[in-house]
């Protein structure tokens, strides 16, 4: 079994496999942790501030003004990287074909972009994670929260994107032991991604519901 | 031990005479007391952005990281990963997550309580939506279980269950009221049986800002109501809250509730106080465990309801200009939005609002039980001048709040930076304008 294969089958099937089975995991042991039924007298009903909880979900995504003057440049690279990676991952043409072979589908409606600007997303894309980076280690409240997870997310990252921009311009190599490892950077990604704060993919909802709901019914900002 | 406690007599507190593990177990098991869904849900979300630093006015006037909002959680934070998080025996066994130890509590005691006034600025940046404030607040609670709370709070807490009063003062306040009624040629009902309404009032008034306190008692006469002080529930404020102990907490609060069920009363009111509001409002009945057979209203809220009522008329203030303090735990946790505008707006004040306003107002910078701690006093000051500048930029000549708290903030900062205002009290100018 050549190293692409290996990336690609067993391993892969593994890291789906923790991916899977551990993001479960933690999100259900999350949530069976017990709800407190609260007592106050409230503002509104359940129903309209669930409806707020709802809206918050969504306008989270958009800062306050009064805190833009200060968090807009974290927060534009932030989006930046965010949605260069999204653009990637579900638009390249190579990574939809890997994404139609893996779960079988044919899914012709599935658009793609066209490579050349996939190249050019790519090179941003790792521009701005370099700048959040920097950012991370030079932003002093940044930098004295940041721990393992955070430096380790990165790397991975930056392996991944790396490899990808790599093979793609056939840099460094032999394309197959690029391309492996650009899959094996893949796999480890979703095996890290249930025990580290990659996790926020899921819980941004329910964190912003929440807060949502509960500021709902005491009438409180949100 | 700088921060052991002592009880009423003089005598060395339980807390002092506890060894560090049985302060770490006590720490810990009043963590998992707050570990649920809720609590898991944001101490699993932080994604570590720092954006909640640039919320905070103790970090944005110190530019020191280590007053980061979700920092200051981290005891909690920490604790839940080791004990309760989904992966916590596999952490244990492997030795990933220490354990919260009784110097990281102690060294944590400056972030959870000096520079933290529990305003809840950082809940309202936070992209994720943890509400970080109330993570913060676990970790004081965390901290009083353990004895570590600073000494002023935890003896204040401890007098006023046992008194009703936080600190010994000259004469009794019940008396004080007495006496601020006569000095104003104004009945005092204290002490009724039965009555539909119980007033609070805030200590600091009764000290220092007599005319407050006059102000309501002629607001209540106005009205007609029917209501009573008691002098078994006469102070508002909560320093259980403040020194994060839900025991003394839930016994100062107790004392208003027993009382209110004891009047048959249907309305209790929240005088000046932020802290008093959240603690009677939001939390009694939680900490409790009981719906309570009473509404609880601050008593701007109240009087905006008697004016939409038609019950409450107000003469038109002239000329000056005013700007506005919105008190964090009445507008931005407490939901107060429009009230202290209804009734300012039905005296015509010409109000010049500042840049962060309503929900999103900085903290007086002295909240949360800052104002009493000395060593908290240079870094309050630090953010009080930050806030004062804002006060400034709004070129307004009058400066008005409806928290007795913050007035104690924004005096003591006035008087460190000679600021050319007085912090004049929405519910005195009322008093003043309230038609016959
Ligand atoms: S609650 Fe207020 S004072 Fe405390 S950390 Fe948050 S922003 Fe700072
Ligand atoms: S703003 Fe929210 S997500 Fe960001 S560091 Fe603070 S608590 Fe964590």
């Amino acid at each position: 079994m050549t190293l692409l294969e290996f990336s690609r089958g067993p391993m892969l099937h593994f890291a789906l496999f923790v991916f899977v089975f551990a993001v479960l995991w933690r999100l259900i042991s999350t949530f069976m942790l017990g709800w407190r039924k609260r007592k106050s007298e409230w503002r509104t009903t359940s129903g309209s501030s669930a409806v707020k909880g709802a809206i918050a979900v969504g306008n989270r995504s958009w800062p306050h003004p009064e805190f833009l003057e200060r968090t807009a440049f974290g927060e534009a690279v932030g989006y930046g990287y965010h949605i260069g990676l999204f653009a990637i991952i579900l638009l390249g043409a190579p990574h939809v074909i890997f994404w139609k072979n893996l779960f079988g589908i044919s899914a012709t409606w599935w658009p793609t972009i066209p490579s050349g600007i996939i190249h050019v997303i790519s090179v941003v894309t790792i521009f701005l994670l370099l700048i959040a980076t920097i950012r991370r280690y030079m932003h002093p409240p940044l930098r004295r929260i940041s721990n393992f997870d955070d430096w380790f997310t990165l790397v991975i990252l930056f392996g991944l994107m790396i490899s990808g921009v790599m093979a793609v311009f056939g840099l460094g190599g032999r394309y197959e032991i690029i391309l492996a490892v650009h899959i094996i950077s893949f796999n480890v990604l979703l095996i890290w991604f249930p025990f580290s704060k990659l996790m926020h993919a899921f819980y941004i909802l329910p964190a912003r519901f929440f807060i949502g709901y509960t500021h709902a019914k005491k009438g409180a900002s949100t | 031990m700088s921060t052991a406690t002592q009880n009423l007599s003089g005598a060395p507190a339980a807390e002092e005479r506890l060894s560090p593990s049985e302060r770490e177990e006590r720490a810990m098991s009043e963590f998992a007391h707050h570990f649920g869904a809720y609590t898991a849900t944001n101490l699993e979300s932080c994604i570590h952005c720092g954006m909640c630093a640039d919320a905070c006015h103790f970090y944005i006037a110190t530019e020191d990281p280590k007053y980061t909002p979700i920092l200051k959680a981290e005891p909690f934070k920490q604790a839940y990963r080791r004990e309760s998080g989904a992966f916590a025996p596999f952490y244990k066994l492997l030795g990933l997550k220490k354990k919260v130890t009784v110097d990281e509590l102690e060294e944590w005691q400056e972030l959870l309580f000096d520079s933290c006034s529990q305003c809840g600025r950082c809940s309202l940046i936070c992209p994720m939506g943890i509400e970080v404030a109330e993570m913060i607040e676990i970790g004081r609670r965390g901290m009083a279980a353990a004895g570590l709370a600073p000494k002023a709070l935890m003896d204040r807490a401890r007098h006023q269950a046992e008194t009703g009063q936080p600190e010994e003062s000259e004469k009794p306040y019940p008396e004080v009221l007495r006496e601020i009624g006569k000095e104003h040629d104004l009945e005092v009902k204290l002490d009724k049986d039965k009555a539909d309404i119980l007033v609070c009032l805030p200590r600091t008034d009764l000290d220092q800002n007599p005319e407050s306190v006059a102000a309501m008692i002629k607001i209540f006469d106005r009205l007609g109501a029917d209501y009573t002080f008691r002098s078994d529930a006469l102070i508002a404020e909560n320093y259980g809250y403040y020194a994060g102990s839900r025991g003394l907490q839930k016994r100062i609060t107790s004392r208003i509730t027993d009382a209110a069920k004891k009047l048959g009363a249907s309305l209790v009111i929240v005088p000046e106080c932020g802290h008093a509001y959240t603690a009677l409002r939001w939390q009694a009945a939680e900490i409790l465990g009981e719906r309570l057979p009473f509404r609880v209203r601050h008593v701007t809220e109240f009087l905006a309801e008697q004016l939409e009522a038609g019950k409450l008329k107000l003469s038109k203030v002239n000329g000056d200009t005013f700007a506005f303090h919105d008190p964090c735990q009445l507008v931005r946790k407490g939901g107060i939005m429009d009230a202290p505008r209804q009734l300012m707006d039905a005296m015509d004040v010409d109000l010049r609002e500042m840049h962060n306003k309503k929900g999103f107002s900085f903290c007086c910078g002295g909240g949360g039980g800052v104002n009493d701690l000395e060593s908290a006093k240079d870094l309050r000051n630090r953010a009080q001048t930050m806030k004062l500048r804002e006060i400034d930029d709004t070129g307004a000549k009058r400066f008005l709040t409806s928290c007795s708290d913050c007035r104690v903030s924004f005096n003591e900062a006035g008087e460190n930076q000679d600021w050319n205002k007085k912090t004049e009290s929405l519910i005195e100018l009322v008093a003043t304008q309230i038609k016959e």
